[in-house]
């Protein structure tokens, strides 16, 4: 079953490579994966859809949770939360099916991002399922190119952030003299 | 105050902050520049003969000390030896800080000379680590390696630093306090389930402590004496928690799982309580997991949250240390005395008669030959020498099993082992490194005729300081454990297993500059352990045991721990005194 994770991340250098490489040491394989940078440009949110085994999915999330860059790791798998992809069509199509096409894209709230005489460029957003329909239905007018983006997700439900507040380290010590 | 330096001081300097005084290493290209500061440093570095051994060394050292274990290597192939040691502080949360060379930030990614991506590979054998490509991140992050290393669960740390970050110069700011907000550290535990545990322990009538690594680590073994010994509870130590208590406690019923003791599987399977500390429900402890403590109910205490229900879902989790959460149990217990009903006194009575029993039925108990040296004789004549007060390290295989289950540890910190990993050649690099820092102290290798020669190397790093470490050599032949295993599970086919080339032992050595000697005799097995251990310097001792003989007890792989296979198919002749 899929799995949505939603993670708040340091924007640090590795951390990509540490929350999937605990999904990929279990030869899972990542449907998709949305990153960017949040409104703190120090930290970022990573959306991530994978095909894990239900009795593992809290396992995942606790080892996520245990990485130092991970703040926040969250199953929004079966809690209230918003989907949204975005998908990129590039359609060519004769000319007598234009309209058609205009038609199609408007009913999916489509918008039209380039035309020209070849066919049209359209973006589209909404829950992947719908995105499929969408995909599934400019095909019949032609020839297509996709890029999805990958879905993000946001919880519904506001889940407290706790963070770990600054600690003191040994590089304040007076060093002792030693004799050597 | 800011003092002109280069990163190569600056580290040294965050170094001595954080009371490192000796470390184990071996220079390259990229780190001369930080050897060039060590030089005139009072920071002792140990030059070993293999990177592998001075993450060895820096785990023998953090395991009988409790305090960080620090190591270093080149980039490229000295940051790849590191990884197998690294890997095995993970499997044991030992506290290790690696520190390797990188090359010039400018070559990265270029395929440049001992170039390797070390960040990358030690990834997954790290807690955490580190490439510093900016000198004014240096000194923050070899504070944060040291404080994630030993905080927490504890475990290995690995800060990467190219070569243009330890030559470049820059303004010196001692750093005082750090800040990691994603990395939570849960110490206290929650207090409704410590209450919820002290009440299921009142009204247990079998329960049974499972005690393990996380207590060494905790520095609560006198606590949980102090639990044992209120609530008389018997406890199962597990391989990782030899010496959290004492062996020769009353309350002590030896390791549980696959080569553990008969009593402590079958107190695991019969018990209706199991008080967790530390501990992970390792698969060599619970063999089949469905069939494991079926009539008990759990209480897990870990330091880690991710512990916590994986392999065995617990009723009361508590997340928390297991130093505090042991204090905090003690007190509510103390505060509110039981009064157990005479039921449950009377359970508890018949529970440890049946304890008791199971114990006399099946002890571990050394076997004994005239013609042969038995393995466990040369166990238990290690285990009279020792007295319960020697640091033991041990390889991993045949000799590793009948050490755990026949020398008796008083203290926590004596019994260093590669437990999770099981990496062979662990033993005498680990021995090496606790007896740099416990000079005083009687330190045994005891290792077996493959893993010895995994780490023959450091007879040198051992000879050129003079360290006392006495190796002793299990020498069966074989490499005897996967010998037993082709034995038991596949028809005696007997393949790739034999040792039948090993060095002559007293000229090995001298050769090294120390005294060595072949025993195959019963009768001189304790004679010479004895002149082994007068002797001021270092020995090597190759004992010569009977090269078949199995370990017992047996839980096959995926059988029940009850399922256990106490000896050989033939009755054991010669009976323990």
């Amino acid at each position: 079953m899929l799995q949505v994770i939603s993670l708040l991340v340091e924007n640090k250098p590795g951390a990509l490579m540490r929350v999937t490489g605990l999904l990929t040491q279990r030869g899972y394989n990542i449907e998709s994966l949305t990153v960017a940078r949040t409104l703190d440009p120090e930290l970022s949110r990573m959306t991530i859809v994978v095909d894990v085994d239900a009795t593992l999915r809290q396992q995942v999330i606790k080892q996520m949770n245990r990485l130092i860059n991970v703040l926040q790791a969250t199953d929004l798998t079966e809690s209230p939360a918003v989907v949204r992809e975005l998908v990129l069509v590039r359609i060519r199509t004769a000319q007598e099916t234009r309209t058609a096409v205009l038609k199609e894209a408007e009913i999916f709230g489509g918008r039209v991002v380039d035309s020209s005489t070849e066919g049209f460029a359209i973006e589209v957003t909404g829950d992947p399922e719908k995105l499929n329909e969408f995909i599934s239905v400019m095909g019949s007018y032609g020839e297509i190119d996709v890029t999805r983006s990958g879905a993000l997700a946001i919880a519904l439900d506001a889940k407290k952030l706790r963070l770990q507040p600054p600690v003191p380290t040994k590089g304040g010590n007076k060093l002792e003299e030693k004799v050597v | 105050m800011a003092t002109l330096m280069s990163g190569a001081q600056m580290l040294v300097e965050c170094l001595v902050k954080e009371g490192v005084d000796c470390m184990f290493g071996y220079p390259g290209g990229v780190t001369l520049p930080f050897y060039d500061v060590l030089y005139e440093h009072q920071i002792r570095h140990v030059l070993v003969r293999h990177e592998q051994n001075a993450a060895f060394a820096a785990e023998g050292w953090a395991r009988s000390t409790g305090r960080v274990g620090v190591c270093c290597a080149t980039s490229g192939p000295g940051a790849t030896n590191l990884v197998t040691g690294l890997v095995n502080a993970m499997m044991d949360s030992i506290p290790v800080v690696a520190i390797t060379g990188q090359v010039h930030t400018k070559l990265i990614g270029s395929d440049a000379f001992q170039e390797a991506d070390t960040f990358g590979i030690t990834r997954s054998a790290t807690k955490h680590n580190y490439l510093v490509k900016r000198l004014e991140d240096l000194t923050q992050t070899v504070h944060e390696a040291f404080y994630v290393a030993s905080s927490g669960r504890p475990g290995p740390v690995l800060v990467d630093v190219p070569k243009d970050v330890f030559q470049a110069q820059g303004h010196y700011q001692p750093v005082t306090s750090i800040h990691l907000p994603g990395y939570k550290v849960f110490t206290e535990g929650h207090t409704g389930q410590i209450r919820r545990a002290a009440q299921m322990l009142e009204e247990a009538e079998r329960p049974l402590v499972y005690a393990g690594g996380g207590i060494i680590a905790a520095e609560a073994s006198d606590l949980l004496r102090e639990f044992v010994e209120l609530t008389d509870t018997p406890a199962v130590v597990t391989l990782m928690g030899l010496g959290a208590l004492p062996s020769s406690h009353p309350n002590f019923i030896s390791m549980p799982g696959m080569h553990g003791s008969y009593a402590a599987n079958m107190a695991f399977q019969n018990c209706d309580l199991i008080i967790a500390l530390g501990v992970r429900f390792d698969d060599r402890v619970t063999g089949r997991l469905a069939a494991f403590a079926p009539h008990a109910k759990v209480i897990h205490v870990d330091i880690d949250p991710a512990e916590i229900g994986k392999n065995r879902v617990p009723d009361v989790p508590i997340v928390g240390d297991v130093n505090r959460v042991l204090t905090r149990l003690l007190k509510m217990l103390r505060e509110a005395p039981s009064q157990p009903g005479e039921k449950i006194a009377a359970a508890r009575r018949a529970w440890w008669k049946q304890i008791r029993e199971w114990k006399g039925q099946h002890p571990l108990e050394p076997i004994f030959s005239d013609s042969e040296i038995k393995p466990q004789h040369l166990m238990a004549e290690i285990d009279r020498i020792s007295g319960g007060e020697a640091i033991v390290a041990s390889d991993v295989g045949q000799h590793q099993m009948w050490a755990a289950q026949l020398i008796r540890f008083n203290h926590p910190r004596l019994w260093l082992n590669s437990g999770g990993l099981g990496s062979m050649g662990f033993g005498l690099p680990a021995a090496m490194g606790a007896q740099f820092a416990n000079p005083d102290k009687l330190v045994f290798a005891i290792v077996g005729d493959g893993g010895f020669q995994m780490s023959i190397p450091e007879l040198a790093t051992i000879s050129s300081h003079g360290l006392p470490v006495k190796i002793v050599v299990m020498n069966n032949g074989y490499l005897g454990m996967v010998r037993q295993w082709q034995t038991m599970f596949y028809n005696n086919r007997l393949c790739g297993v034999e040792l039948d080339c090993f060095p002559d032992v007293e000229k090995l050595a001298a050769a090294y500059g120390f005294k060595g000697r072949i025993v195959d005799q019963p009768s001189q097995l304790a004679s010479a352990l004895d002149a082994a251990v007068r002797e001021p310097g270092p020995y090597l001792l190759n004992v010569k045991v009977a090269p078949t003989e199995s370990v017992y007890p047996i839980v096959a792989a995926g059988a029940g721990i009850h399922e256990m296979v106490l000896g050989p198919p033939l009755p054991v002749l010669v009976p323990a005194k």
